[in-house]
Order: structure tokens, then C-alpha cells, then sequence
């Protein structure tokens, strides 16, 4: 089944896609409108740096220098607060003096149990269901420090429209496509993924207990697709949907 | 005026309430509930902003220069608990300290506020203690998660105060006690990026919303904590929050007795 999240009449209501593409309200009755979506999901948003293969052998030299040292232990992880969090279709503002901005097409897993200490034998068991997440970042030219002014502005992490079921996606077997303005600009994979989306929710419950609704961002690739003003990006993800996003510059959003 | 959330033993409702001299709460309904009575929860609900190494005296007990921007990380609402909770001290590991920090909780929408009118949009203060474990200190996003966001390592409380009755938030002792002994002593007066730079520096970046949190970091006077271990951490005119530290056996076995 595929649920989203929308507002009407300043509410937040569920909608649910028929087979036919048509949208049913959550009271059953048939939505014509093309709504304002929300995020499918409302509660916390921890993303996961570094997983993607591609960064990693890129930075692995860089690793063994100072300030880090070593390359990571544990996931490397990050928080992207509700300030962030945006709709299908919703306008993102872009920072026009801060310098690069990219696209992070990325799988979002939306929990639906609480989850502490969980095995990785058991973790898919906790899982609610998948949506696609647009995790957008500055250009980030340090790890070091946590990234917040990079990755924490408003509406920086689009997620949706849909979450659906999570037996319909096998999360060790995913594809993620981001267009730019309508072309494919970039494909990623999971199996070039360090961790596995049950080896992070073991990692994540290990220390914090997730909650029904929070979402793990499991994987961004190596940023390559710079976004500006004026673009449409959308990222796409087979069986879950396509999330799709207008850029404007943020001096016209004010 | 204090304001705090509490719940009410074995009720699911949260109360949002108003606390008395004495401490008790009152309840919208009238009724009036000893401190003691009630399970203090985190004080406001919204996006937690913590600053590592925001007083230049703490920056220089970790071998650090002090930041030339801040230093900023984030919570999440699995990591908080509120006033005469425990907190949990894994095992096997060699340190783990307290923070004391004052926290200044946001009361209106702030996007890119001016250091001039950034006290406007505050609706009041807390307190809270920003434990770290620092075995997991890695350096990437450095304090990560691991260090930071462990379930039960931020309580937050017991309650927030109204902006207006406290004079000056620039002029405030920080203190902490362990087991009754005085640990940790500063000022508010030392921090290296004050509230109103807090707030013009993050709005300048990203939306603060009423309800978010700011905690501001801490003095030096950091040491290791064990379970058994009885600690207070006080800002001068704002409270005073009490918790113990627990073993994971230990918190384990609390966990059983209250499903």
C-alpha cells in the first residue's frame, strides 16, 4: 500500500493511492485536487555520512591525516531537524551566497515499531515501510565537524510523496535515480553501500531507542549533482515513487 | 513563571503545567501534585541545539583553542529525559562526564534575526546536563551521536523559566554537585558565543521555531561519573536538576518493573 501525508484546510491528513492512480482521503472519499504533500513521515530524520563506497575510497587517504586520523569506526551520523523537512513538490529555497549546493538522492526507511538493541537478524522487522528522500547538503569539504549549516537549512530534506509497504522493497537490492530538469543526472545502488539498512538500525538501536515515524537516511553518494536556482530535481526509486522538487534562489523566497 | 511537562504515575496524559515555590506542579484542573509525585519530562518539545567548547576555560581544559564560529550539534528526542530521572553509563568504558549548561528555550519563529533583536524571540531558560561518553569520541562530525544522543545522556528540566525574571542571562553561576561535593563552578559570563550571537548565527541558516532548545555549552570542572553517583546541576535563578546514574543492569531492571 502506498501512503502520504498532505495538508487540507491547514490539516494534516493521510491519503492513500489506488491502484488506479487516483488518491482516497483518509475519511474514504476521492481527492481530485493535486494536494500539497508532506513529508510521509514526522519523526526524527538520522541520516547516515560515508556509507557510500564511491566517498569513501575517495576520502581514504584523506582519513589517514589529521584532523581524522583514522577512517570511521561507526557510522557516521547526522541529524536533519524538522526544519528541514519538506513535501513532494514543495519549492526549495537555495542559499545563493554560501557556494555549492547538491542534490543526495537517497532511500528513506520509516520505522514502525520502537526500536532499541535490536539484532541485525531482527531489524527488517521494525521497519514500517520505505519513501525517497532528496538528503540536499552544501558542499561539504570537511567531516570533522558536524555539518549543520551544510545540511541542516530549511527544506533541505524533501521526503515522499509516498511510503510504502515494506514488503514490496528489498532494501539490500535498491536503485536510486536523480534527474536533473528532467534528465537522468545520476544512478546509486545499494550494494555499494559499506552498511546494510539492518546493519544500521542494529548500529543506531544500539545506543538510541527509534521510535515509530523516525526515518534513517541509509546512504548519500559522492555529491556530484550541483542544483541551482530554477531547476526541477526529482529522485526516483522503483516501486516506492518519485519525489520531485522545484530550486528558486532564497532572496525570492522571503 | 515556570512551566514544565510532567506525567502523572502510571496516566499516559502529559500535562503541560505551571510549578509552584515549593516545586509542586499545578494541574489545569486544579489539582496540586508534590514534587515527588509527578515524572518530570523535558521541559519543551523541538529541535535540541547543543555548542561544544563555548567557554573558552572548558575549550582549554580539552587541549582546544576555542572555536572562531560555533560549534554546534544536535539532539533528538530519543537522548532526553527530565528531572529526577536516571541517566546510563554503559558498561565497559573508562569516562563519562556531566555538562552543566543553561538552555535557552526559543518562543517565537526567528529567521535571520539581528544580534540586537535576537532577545525578542526567546521565551525562557532551562537547564540541562550535555553528558558525554568520551570512549566514543570519533572524529568525524565530532561530538558524534554515540558520544552525544544516547538514550537518557541529556536531562533537560525541571522546568523553563519566563525570559523576564531572569535579569540577566550573561551573569548566571553554573554548579555542579556530585554526590553532594562541588564539582564544577562557572559563570554564564565566559561563554565564548553568547545567546544573542546563538540566535542571530543560527537563524542566519536555517528557521528556529518556538519550543526549540539551546544548550550553550559548559564550564571547565569535568570528571568521571559512576553508577551509584547522585548528580545536581544548577544555573543560578533558573533551577536545579537532580538525576542519578545507573548501570545499563540496572536500568535494564528498571525498564522490566515499569511494563
Amino acid at each position: 500500500m502506498k501512503q502520504g501525508r498532505i495538508v487540507l484546510n491547514q490539516q494534516a491528513r493521510r491519503v492513500t493511492a489506488l491502484a488506479d492512480g487516483k488518491l482516497l482521503l483518509d475519511n474514504g472519499n476521492p481527492l481530485a485536487d493535486s494536494p500539497q504533500w508532506l513529508a510521509p513521515a514526522s519523526g526524527t530524520v538520522y541520516g547516515v555520512a560515508l556509507n557510500h563506497r564511491s566517498l569513501l575510497e575517495q576520502l581514504e587517504a584523506d582519513f589517514q591525516q589529521p584532523p581524522y586520523q583514522k577512517a570511521p569506526a561507526t557510522p557516521v551520523l547526522f541529524i536533519k531537524p524538522r526544519n528541514t523537512h519538506a513535501g513532494h513538490g514543495s519549492a526549495i529555497a537555495l542559499p545563493t551566497q554560501a557556494g555549492k549546493v547538491f542534490a543526495g538522492g537517497a532511500l528513506g526507511v520509516v520505522l514502525g515499531k520502537v526500536a532499541s538493541k535490536v539484532a541485525v537478524e531482527q531489524a527488517l522487522e521494525v521497519v514500517a515501510g520505505y519513501t525517497v528522500v532528496n538528503e540536499i547538503s552544501l558542499e561539504e569539504t570537511s567531516f570533522y565537524r558536524p555539518a549543520v549549516k551544510a545540511k541542516c537549512r530549511d527544506g533541505f530534506c524533501p521526503m515522499g510523496p509516498w511510503q510504502v509497504d515494506a514488503a514490496a522493497i528489498d532494501p539490500l537490492n535498491v536503485e536510486i535515480r536523480s534527474y536533473l530538469n528532467g534528465e537522468l543526472a545520476e544512478t546509486h545502488h545499494s550494494r555499494d553501500w559499506l552498511r546494510s539498512v539492518p546493519q544500521l538500525i542494529a548500529a543506531l538501536s544500539q545506543f538510541m531507542t527509534l521510535q515509530p515515524g523516525d526515518v534513517i537516511i541509509p546512504a548519500t553518494p559522492l555529491r556530484q549533482l550541483e542544483i541551482r536556482p530554477g531547476d526541477t530535481v526529482a529522485v526516483e526509486i522503483a516501486g516506492i515513487g518519485r519525489l520531485e522538487n522545484r530550486l528558486i534562489a532564497e532572496e525570492s523566497a522571503q | 513563571m515556570k512551566h514544565a511537562r510532567i506525567r502523572l504515575p502510571g496516566e499516559a496524559d502529559i500535562h503541560a503545567v505551571l510549578v509552584n515555590d515549593d516545586h509542586s506542579v499545578q494541574l489545569a484542573d486544579g489539582r496540586r501534585v508534590a514534587e515527588e509525585a509527578v515524572e518530570w519530562l523535558p521541559p519543551a518539545e523541538g529541535t535540541v541545539f547543543a555548542l561544544g567548547l563555548n567557554y573558552a576555560d572548558h575549550a582549554a581544559e580539552l587541549a582546544f583553542k576555542a572555536p572562531t564560529e560555533p560549534l554546534v550539534f544536535l539532539k533528538s528526542p530519543a537522548t532526553l529525559t527530565g528531572h529526577r530521572q536516571v541517566s546510563v553509563r554503559p558498561d565497559n568504558i573508562i569516562y563519562m562526564h556531566y555538562e552543566c549548561e543553561l538552555v535557552v528555550i526559543i518562543g517565537k519563529t526567528a529567521k535571520n534575526v539581528s544580534r540586537e533583536q535576537a532577545m525578542d524571540y526567546v521565551a525562557g531558560y532551562s537547564v540541562c546536563n550535555d553528558y558525554a561518553v568520551r570512549d566514543y569520541l570519533e572524529n568525524y562530525y565530532r561530538p558524534n551521536l554515540r558520544v552525544k544522543n544516547r538514550d537518557t545522556l541529556t536531562p533537560i528540566g525541571p522546568w523553563w523559566v519566563d525570559r523576564d525574571d531572569v535579569a540577566n542571562p550573561a551573569s548566571l553561576t553554573l554548579r555542579t554537585w556530585v554526590n553532594g561535593e562541588l564539582r564544577q563552578q562557572g559563570n554564564t559570563r565566559d561563554m565564548v558565543f553568547d545567546i544573542p550571537y546563538l540566535i542571530a548565527y543560527l537563524s542566519s541558516f536555517m528557521t528556529l521555531s518556538p519550543g526549540d532548545m539551546i544548550a550553550t555549552g559548559t564550564p571547565e570542572g569535568l570528571a568521571d561519573v559512576l553508577p551509584g553517583d547522585e548528580l545536581i546541576v544548577e544555573v543560578e535563578g533558573v533551577g536545579r536538576l537532580v538525576n542519578h546514574i545507573v548501570s545499563e543492569a540496572q536500568y535494564a531492571d528498571r525498564q522490566a518493573q515499569t511494563v
